[in-house]
């Protein structure tokens, strides 16, 4: 499909009647032939222009002094005002830093953890444990992130649920959302908490691809259930992973803002103030709008750097891409 | 296997995975138990309480009541249903089109339009132009900022696309040969037969209908326009206490601080319920979804 694709954009590309008259006379004949297609097409092309294109075009605001009276166009320009500013400030160490840290340790503790849910599912050999134990897994991924959130605050106030186990162990209540040393910890076991099932079902999918009888094989060589493991599951699951792993690079310097914003306060911004959460705050909340934009402008750009350099290795390594 | 006696470090691990997994499962489900014990707990006794709960402490239904009485709640519990509706109503009609569009043989600027889709994952619009843009627009303050701003999830048009490519060309021809135009195609041909897929994207979209704050939060002033997921954010998170109350008889509680706690794990039941209902319902089709849209097009 993507090989067609390809050809034929090469191929409108390369014609030389592609901005000449024919072209249009092209296109007039395909418009009276297939009017339907162009209809269908119509809304989804203004969506993708009104809602996706236009602030992209938008983001020109971050190299002029923006106000809402002068406009996109009226107000002034600055040049990289707005980027030096944020580079000498000292909110940019912080806030790149959080982001890298918070982004590397979920990848560190969350990208493992449903490949080990994966294999033990995979072990059970009763299937209505199994049934259930996905169905339970995967529930927590539908719970909306405000009730994640307020829950997990909930269980951690120093009177809360957390803290009241701890004090059976002799523990002093903590309120863990005051200290900035508990975020990592707290925001990442909650991720893997809600995700750990959802993300095993890939995994789960390549490991009920792989033929039966390779295991029959091995076992009747005297292959033990471990060896099995190394020299079966784990090769024939690797391309699946190795995939993700890469996927996952490419969102290296992105970490949301929706789940950080319900978390964190002033108290805890040295660990948890990431660079989304600061374009939120600086761009809608305090009004900097050209300041705010500008810092997730730079964000988006490094963003997109990763995807494709990781998409680039993903093709070298796996011929599986993205496009 | 029969033939093999099992090894005694196979039976060992067999007992320990069970038991794992066991216990992984309880702390997905012992959150939300908790919550639904404590919502019917008495105030008072939960207040005293320290350490996880088995059963409720006592039975009381007075924060429900509240809960039922409080107009910002109930409100939000119906604008979060106009929200999923509509909004969903027009993901599917969106996204269904772009994916007939992209999955036609004859159209031969669908690498435009796909390319167009595919740099919307690519690349963020950034948050303050996306905000003005809105802005611009005279949406704000209004559901359709939010039904319009999201009505195509590129990732789902692709899965759909996938989808739609895999059905069989001779299906829509004999349509077309007794005279069918491309919405006869698509709503009486294409949808049905490719129902898995749409039943996929409506739990998709609308999930993310249900529970999306964020959006809402910035685009929406009047609270009375509120879904349910920000007025249970205000309970929740920035513990107002005049959301919890608004509209209940403050007179008659003297108790405010004691139920305080009742009520936030009430609401949070009233607003994650819906999701557990249909939950059974829709797990047949979303494994099949979450499947096609991570093999991609």
């Amino acid at each position: 499909m993507a090989e067609r694709d390809s050809r034929v954009t090469t191929q409108l590309l390369t014609r030389p009647r592609f901005l000449g008259p024919g072209y249009l006379g092209m296109l007039r004949k395909d418009f009276a032939r297939n009017r339907t297609i162009y209809l269908m097409a119509v809304p989804v092309v203004a969506f993708f222009l009104v809602f996706y294109y236009i602030p992209m075009f938008g983001l020109v605001i971050s190299f002029k002094r923006f106000t809402p009276a002068l406009g996109v166009f009226g107000s002034p320009w600055v040049g990289f005002k707005y980027f030096e500013d944020f580079f000498q400030s000292y909110f940019a160490v912080r806030i790149i830093r959080n982001t890298i840290l918070l982004s590397v340790l979920s990848l560190i503790w969350g990208f493992p953890a449903p490949i080990i849910l994966a294999l033990l599912i995979n072990e059970v050999r009763s299937t209505p444990f199994k049934r259930s134990v996905q169905s339970l897994t995967y529930l927590p991924h539908f719970i909306s992130l405000v009730v994640v959130c307020g829950l997990l605050l909930e269980f951690s106030q120093s009177s809360g649920l957390f803290n009241d186990v701890r004090g059976w162990f002799g523990g002093e209540p903590i309120s863990f959302f005051q200290d900035p040393r508990f975020f990592r910890s707290f925001y990442i076991g909650s991720d893997i908490w809600q995700e750990i099932g959802w993300g095993s079902i890939i995994y789960l999918a390549a490991l009920s691809a792989i033929d039966p009888q390779l295991y029959e094989a091995a076992t009747i060589d005297g292959a033990g259930r471990f060896r099995q493991l190394r020299h079966i599951t784990l090769p024939s699951i690797a391309p699946t992973i190795v995939v993700l792993l890469i996927l996952r690079m490419g969102n290296l310097m992105t970490v949301g803002h929706e789940k950080i914003i319900l978390l964190y306060n002033p108290t805890i911004y040295e660990t948890a103030d990431v660079i989304s959460t600061f374009v939120y705050r600086k761009g809608l909340l305090e009004f900097s709008w050209s300041y705010g934009t500008a810092v997730g402008l730079f964000n988006s750009v490094i963003n997109l750097a990763l995807v494709v350099m990781a998409n680039w290795i993903s093709r070298r390594v796996n011929e599986t891409s993205l496009w | 296997m029969a033939l093999h006696k099992r090894s005694a470090v196979s039976v060992v691990f067999d007992s320990c995975n069970t038991v794992f997994l066991a216990v992984l499962c309880i702390t997905m489900l012992y959150p939300l138990y908790f919550v639904f014990v404590a919502s019917v707990s008495e105030g008072n006794q939960l207040m005293a309480h320290t350490g996880p709960l088995a059963l409720p402490l006592g039975f009381s239904g007075a924060a429900y009541k509240l809960v039922f009485n409080n107009p910002l709640v109930v409100r939000g519990f119906l604008n979060s249903i106009h929200l999923v509706v509509v909004g969903t109503a027009v993901n599917i009609l969106l996204t269904s089109f772009a994916a007939y569009v992209l999955s036609r043989k004859n159209v031969y600027w669908k690498p435009v339009l796909m390319i167009m889709a595919v740099v919307t994952l690519l690349f963020e619009r950034g948050l303050v132009p996306f905000y003005l843009t809105v802005r611009g627009l005279g949406l704000l303050n209004s559901h359709w900022a939010v039904i319009l701003a999201f009505a195509i999830s590129a990732y789902n048009m692709i899965i759909m696309r996938t989808y739609f490519t895999t059905i069989p060309d001779s299906l829509e021809e004999s349509a077309k040969i007794d005279g069918a135009n491309d919405f006869t195609v698509l709503f009486r041909i294409i949808l049905p037969v490719a129902a898995p897929v749409v039943a996929t994207m409506v739990l998709f979209y609308g999930v993310s209908r249900w529970n999306g704050y964020f959006y809402v939060m910035i685009f929406l002033r009047d609270r009375i326009k509120f879904p349910i997921a920000l007025i249970l954010r205000e309970i929740l998170i920035a513990n107002s206490a005049d959301t919890m109350m608004a509209g209940g008889d403050a007179g008659s509680m003297g108790d405010h601080e004691n139920i305080a706690d009742t009520i936030k794990f009430a609401t949070t039941v009233v607003a994650t319920v819906p999701i557990l209902l249909l939950y059974p319902f829709l797990q047949k089709y979303f494994v099949k979804g979450a499947m096609i849209g991570s093999v991609k097009g």
